[in-house]
């Protein structure tokens, strides 16, 4: 976890550097704003990631000495297939569609969104299919 | 949901309990959730994009072959140059790097069964897919497709330039697939963050891997901007504000600045996996480890960290922004890809190498992507870039640049893909792709930099009648005609040796841990795990005799 907080908080730090030499220098402020933006996040979870990295014990995966049998038993829970995504997704593209034809499309766009997103949720608390 | 237990626990006896019962045609396609399935995806639909797109290209050359050929009128002309270069950035380059071969590829290189958010997956695929398709639907509006050029430059693609659907279409398109890339960015960090097989430290990842999880981070830092920008131009256009107006007291130049901090880092987010694909192929096929393994890394860190401050390169002409900010900037850029060109010649240096078609793709890319990236040095400095911009130099400069990542695809479809598919292609159809492919490109861009020095402009439909203007011009046409042929032998290929060749686990005596598996993968990728003890476990695996130790030095001695 050390490494990789690092990697973002030296990325932040960098956006930061930058973003002081060309505030200062330049005459407009988007490219600045922008700058900064980059910097906070890279900060959020840099710092995240860095606080925990000194209170949890190192993990397997950041043993540069650990056996396969470290790492046995609970990875985590993957769905096998669920249908929910499609239908986010055609929801998503429903109301982008609003966007150019017509204000009518949100209703089935926002229809299959809200289904998707009951459907997902409920899914993921009862586990689903395999 | 399944829960997945580390492969440890699955003895070879007793696969059947991990076979997969899911289900099959078309609904497991609609249904799935597994990062090979969308990957395979991903790689279909973005290869189709590359066809769409290089249709455009070929059409466009075809028009420029005459100064005034009127093969298209200018108002389509508009719309194809538009939507060529949509497509080929929008829809194929990107989705092909971080959709398809990461999206495959980064899990199993890792040892991880899936990526960390597998339904978050499948829905980047399907805002991708109908982002291509909105996009593409732009020319069965009645006004056409979106034709104000794919950087969208404000004031004209406001409602009284571009009125008409088809440019809402293209921002339409641009929001479904700005999405796809955020989601997509967010699953590849928590992935090589979180989901790493024991013993794969972050230093031990293959080059790949980091170079995805550098291009994760950088779109996760450009493309929300994209987004808010787009969202500001379509209220600007429906809504009545005046953002970008200079009639309502907003800044044109505003779009631009937004446009290119996420248009800049975009360039990266595009040639990162490329040069990480690169990076892989290079030493499997010399026999040897990567030269200069984490400065391979540092260099991709370095060009991530200066890829935000050098947007306004683009916008030297318009008079308004920091010209030594943003040359020095972009020189120093040049540094780090310096270090990775080093290490590329240094990792094939005195290595047994076997000119495989995924090599020469490989080597093809490297001379490319330098002609690229040298002209892209000229083009860094403002007194040479007044001169050059928005002249072919500019087209020719970009054009070696992508063609560097199309040849990059390639190399990367002949060596993965059989892992993908379990099958090989052909070589001696690759090969004769390969040399198409090669010196059509160089053709093609070559003779597009004189044109730029003799002050041609670009998205011209037709030119004043100059001999040399148009001998130059029917090189490039004949250059576009070589890609187009090698683009047919790739499809020939994949045709001719389907399911013909059987690859094996391990065709190419790989490195890393995608070799270790089956061809295709198992569901949940690994029946078992070697150790991992370097950045090249299953090398380490099939020839203990040749250990590789910490970084590039080999056990007997040797300074490999």
């Amino acid at each position: 976890m050390k490494v990789e907080s690092k990697i973002l908080l030296s990325l932040g730090l960098f956006f930061g550097i930058m973003c002081a030499v060309y505030w200062r220098w330049s005459v407009e402020n988007a490219g600045g704003v922008m700058m900064l933006s980059g910097m906070l996040l890279c900060f959020l979870p840099g710092s995240y990631y860095y606080w925990w990295s000194r209170r949890m014990k190192e993990r397997p995966e950041d043993n540069p000495n650990a056996t396969q049998e470290e790492g046995a038993g609970f990875v985590g829970t993957f769905p096998g297939s669920s249908i929910w995504p499609f239908v986010l997704g055609m929801g998503a593209f429903f109301t982008v569609l609003a966007l150019v034809f017509g204000i009518w499309l949100l209703l089935p766009g926002l229809f299959l969104g809200g289904w998707a997103v009951l459907g997902g949720s409920g899914e993921g608390r009862r586990g689903g299919k395999h | 949901m399944t829960d997945v237990l580390n492969p440890i626990e699955v003895h070879a006896e007793d696969h059947g309990h991990e076979e997969h019962h899911g289900p099959t045609g078309i609904l497991k396609w609609l249904t799935t959730t597994d990062h090979k399935v969308i990957g395979m995806s991903y790689t279909i639909t973005a290869v189709m994009m590359l066809v769409i797109g290089g249709l455009f290209a070929e059409i466009i050359r075809a028009q420029l072959a005459a100064p005034s050929a009127g093969l298209v009128s200018l108002a389509q002309y508009n719309q194809l140059f538009t939507m060529h270069g949509s497509v080929m950035i929008y829809l194929f380059a990107g989705p092909f790097a971080f959709g398809a071969l990461a999206n495959f590829l980064v899990p199993i290189q890792i040892g991880a069964p899936d990526m960390a958010f597998p339904r978050l997956n499948a829905l980047s695929y399907w805002l991708y897919l109908t982002g291509c398709l909105t996009m593409l639907s732009g020319f069965f509006t009645s006004g056409g497709a979106a034709n104000f050029g794919w950087v969208g430059y404000a004031p004209l693609s406001n409602s009284l330039n571009s009125p008409g659907a088809g440019a809402d279409l293209w921002i339409g398109a641009l929001l479904l697939t700005g999405f796809s890339a955020i989601f997509t960015g967010v699953n590849l960090t928590a992935t090589i963050f979180y989901l790493r097989a024991p013993g794969m430290t972050m230093f031990r990842m293959p080059i790949f891997t980091w170079n995805m999880l550098v291009t994760g981070i950088l779109i996760l830092l450009a493309f929300p901007v994209l987004t808010a920008g787009l969202i500001m131009l379509y209220c600007d256009r429906h809504f009545g504000t005046h953002i970008f107006s200079v009639a309502g007291g907003g800044v044109p130049v505003l779009w631009q600045h937004i446009f290119w901090f996420w248009g800049h880092p975009e360039v990266y987010i595009l040639a990162l996996p490329f040069f990480g694909m690169v990076s892989e192929i290079i030493p499997v096929f010399s026999k040897k480890p990567t030269f200069g393994y984490k400065g391979m890394i540092f260099a991709t860190l370095t060009i991530a960290a200066l890829s935000l401050g050098v947007w306004a390169h683009h916008m030297f002409t318009t008079g308004v922004v920091l010209l030594p900010f943003f040359s020095a900037m972009s020189l120093l850029i040049a540094v780090p890809t310096g270090i990775k060109m080093f290490n590329w010649i240094g990792s094939m240096w005195r290595g047994e190498i076997w000119f495989s078609t995924a090599m020469l793709m490989s080597i093809g890319f490297v001379v490319t992507f330098l002609i690229g990236g040298i002209t892209g040095i000229y083009l860094a400095s403002p007194p040479l870039d007044f001169f050059t911009h928005d002249t072919y130099f500019v087209v020719a400069h970009f054009h070696s640049v992508v063609m560097a990542l199309v040849l990059g695809a390639m190399g990367g479809l002949y060596f993965w893909g059989p892992k993908m598919t379990g099958f090989l292609l052909n070589e001696k159809i690759g090969k004769s792709q390969f040399w198409f492919l090669f010196i059509g490109t160089q053709v093609l861009t070559f003779p597009q930099y004189l044109l730029g020095l003799h002050g041609m402009p670009r998205r011209m439909a037709v030119y004043p009648h100059d001999a040399q203007w148009q001998f130059m011009n029917q090189l490039s046409s004949i250059g576009a005609a070589l890609i187009g042929i090698s683009t047919i032998l790739f499809v020939v290929n994949v045709m001719y040796s389907w399911k013909k060749y059987p690859a094996g686990d391990n065709p190419w005596d790989g490195h890393a841990l995608e070799w270790f598996t089956t061809s295709p993968p198992p569901h949940h990728n690994f029946y078992r795990l070697p150790k991992i003890r370097s950045e090249r476990p299953t090398w380490d695996y099939n020839h203990p005799e040749h250990k590789a130790l910490a970084h590039g030095h080999s056990s007997d001695g040797a300074n490999a």
